[in-house]
């Protein structure tokens, strides 16, 4: 197998990522790997038709200009055969990836939560059909509905119209109370209220509908209509595409594997973003979703603190509280109301790996137990899909990570076998 | 933008997609919505586009279960939905 040394390794090459690699390869040799086939994380998605036009541009051109080594189409699934080693696969084979520092910022990815009808063909999550879209796939006179909640919502809904989409409506989970004290808060962010303005204009005519949510999808083959509902009562609408998710969850496998001190669903750190390893730091959405701006603050954190830039770090420090501030306001406006919980019905499917059920999951009393006997969570995604609903929908927290954190082929696998002291 | 086109041949038919499109946008294009059938025989189709939850999971080049939200479409690839 081939192995590679680094100095400092990041992985994730999305805004925390690039800020990270950027500031440590001041003084540093880095390698970056991202399981994309280029950087740029899946708000600046640097590949498709439409790379270079989705912002990150400043930051981009300095991630060209350092001296790192870069492993895209590179994915990390599990810990090499000694210590602080990665073992990545690649397009032509495994490779393991020694370090002296990691910096993690593994981002984050939509949290689904399940209903009737929500494994239909063209259900998506509203950030998954954007990335579809900046790859080429058409959207031009499709009826879309886009719903869940948080911001995104309203970018994706402009975006997709951009692209020719006729956007049904926007459903909001979040009542408009709360809604509009989050629009007070912005008040603290001008940058906000210019790009909420911006975005504004861009749905100029769209329904957005607040303190309403998706009860159910139907159609054969793929979704047909949606059932809308909210205190006012129910209705119909058709479409081609449902766009929903409920905002964003942390990815937190690789952190948990390597042994990170995980809280809440998230990675702990200090005001280093040093993780409880000492020799592993963690930036952007895996340490609590705050956003692009959150994240460029903490990559350049740990990446000047894998650096030792003492200085760097401090006159960093300020802008990482405001920005934590502006999650925790997201959070608050975005809070998800008790009766998404009681959108799945007995026989929703939960785990779309396994066609797992709620009423089976519902047996058990744990997912240790409900994976025993269901496979709930064992099939290709290992539950990153499911794992999110099911601590939604029964409280359950997730297991600890085993590896391969990805599925990988049986000859990877063989390789792998000779590695792991599981 | 989107000048150039790669050939590819989806499912035995020959299709053509935009330089840059990523495997999943080329099936969806293609007017196929279901990539696969679930253990219980569903049709399924892409859910994250982000390589997450392997519903678009196709063979590409005799090469089973890829993520086809990852992968770029390329000149002579074959495509198989699973």
């Amino acid at each position: 197998m081939n192995h590679v040394s680094s100095d400092v390794v990041v992985v994730g090459a999305g805004p925390a990522g690039i800020a990270a690699a950027c500031t440590a390869a001041r003084t540093r040799q880095v390698t970056i790997i991202d399981d994309n086939p280029a950087p740029g994380g899946q708000i600046w998605r640097g590949y498709g038709q439409a790379s270079g036009a989705s912002g990150g541009g400043d930051w981009f051109s300095r991630l060209r200009g350092i001296a790192a080594q870069r492993l895209y189409s590179s994915r990390v699934v599990g810990l090499g055969d000694s210590p602080r080693t990665l073992l990545v696969e690649r397009p032509d084979g495994m490779m393991q990836v020694c370090y002296r520092d990691l910096i993690l910022a593994t981002g984050a990815r939509e949290l689904f939560l399940p209903f009737a009808g929500w494994t239909l063909p063209n259900v998506m999550g509203p950030g998954g059909l954007q990335a579809l879209v900046k790859c080429g796939l058409r959207v031009e006179a499709k009826r879309i509905v886009v719903a869940g909640s948080g911001p995104l919502l309203l970018a994706v809904a402009a975006y997709l119209r951009k692209h020719g989409a006729s956007i049904v409506c926007v459903v909001e989970q979040a009542p408009f109370s709360a809604l509009s004290r989050f629009g007070k808060r912005l008040v603290q962010y001008p940058g906000k209220i210019v790009e909420a303005a911006r975005l504004q204009s861009k749905v100029l005519g769209v329904r957005y509908l607040t303190g309403t949510w998706v009860e159910a999808a139907s159609g054969g083959g793929r979704v047909e209509s949606v059932t809308l509902v909210s205190h006012q009562g129910r209705r119909r609408e058709d479409c081609d595409y449902l766009a929903i998710a409920y905002g964003l969850t942390p990815n937190v496998e690789l952190p948990s594997l390597l042994g990170c001190e995980i809280h809440g669903g998230k990675v702990s750190v200090n005001d280093r973003q040093q993780t409880s390893q000492p020799h592993i730091y963690c930036a952007g959405e895996p340490t609590g979703v705050g956003g692009v701006d959150l994240a460029l603050v903490e990559g350049q954190i740990a990446g000047a603190a894998v650096a030792g830039d003492r200085r760097t770090v401090e006159s960093l420090s300020p802008q990482r509280e405001r920005w934590q501030r502006f999650a925790a306001f997201l959070d608050e406006g975005f809070a998800l109301r008790a009766e998404l919980r009681a959108l799945a019905k007995p026989d929703t499917i939960v785990c779309r790996c396994e066609d797992v059920s709620l009423e089976r999951l519902q047996r058990f009393d744990s997912w240790r137990a409900a994976k025993l006997h269901t496979r709930c969570g064992m099939g290709p995604c290992q539950g990153r899909v499911c794992g999110a609903a099911v601590h939604h929908l029964l409280g359950w927290d997730p297991e600890s990570v085993r590896p391969p954190i990805f599925p990988i082929t049986v000859a990877a696998l063989a390789a792998f076998g000779n590695h792991s002291s599981d | 933008m989107g000048k150039s086109v790669v050939r590819l041949t989806i499912d035995g038919r020959e299709t053509a997609a935009a330089q840059g499109s990523t495997v999943a946008a080329a099936l969806l294009n293609a007017g196929l919505t279901e990539l696969r059938q679930s253990v219980n025989g569903e049709p399924r189709g892409p859910l994250c586009g982000m390589g997450i939850c392997f519903e678009c999971r196709v063979s590409i080049d005799g090469r089973a279960h890829q993520k086809s939200c990852q992968v770029l479409c390329a000149d002579g690839m074959v495509v198989t939905t699973e």
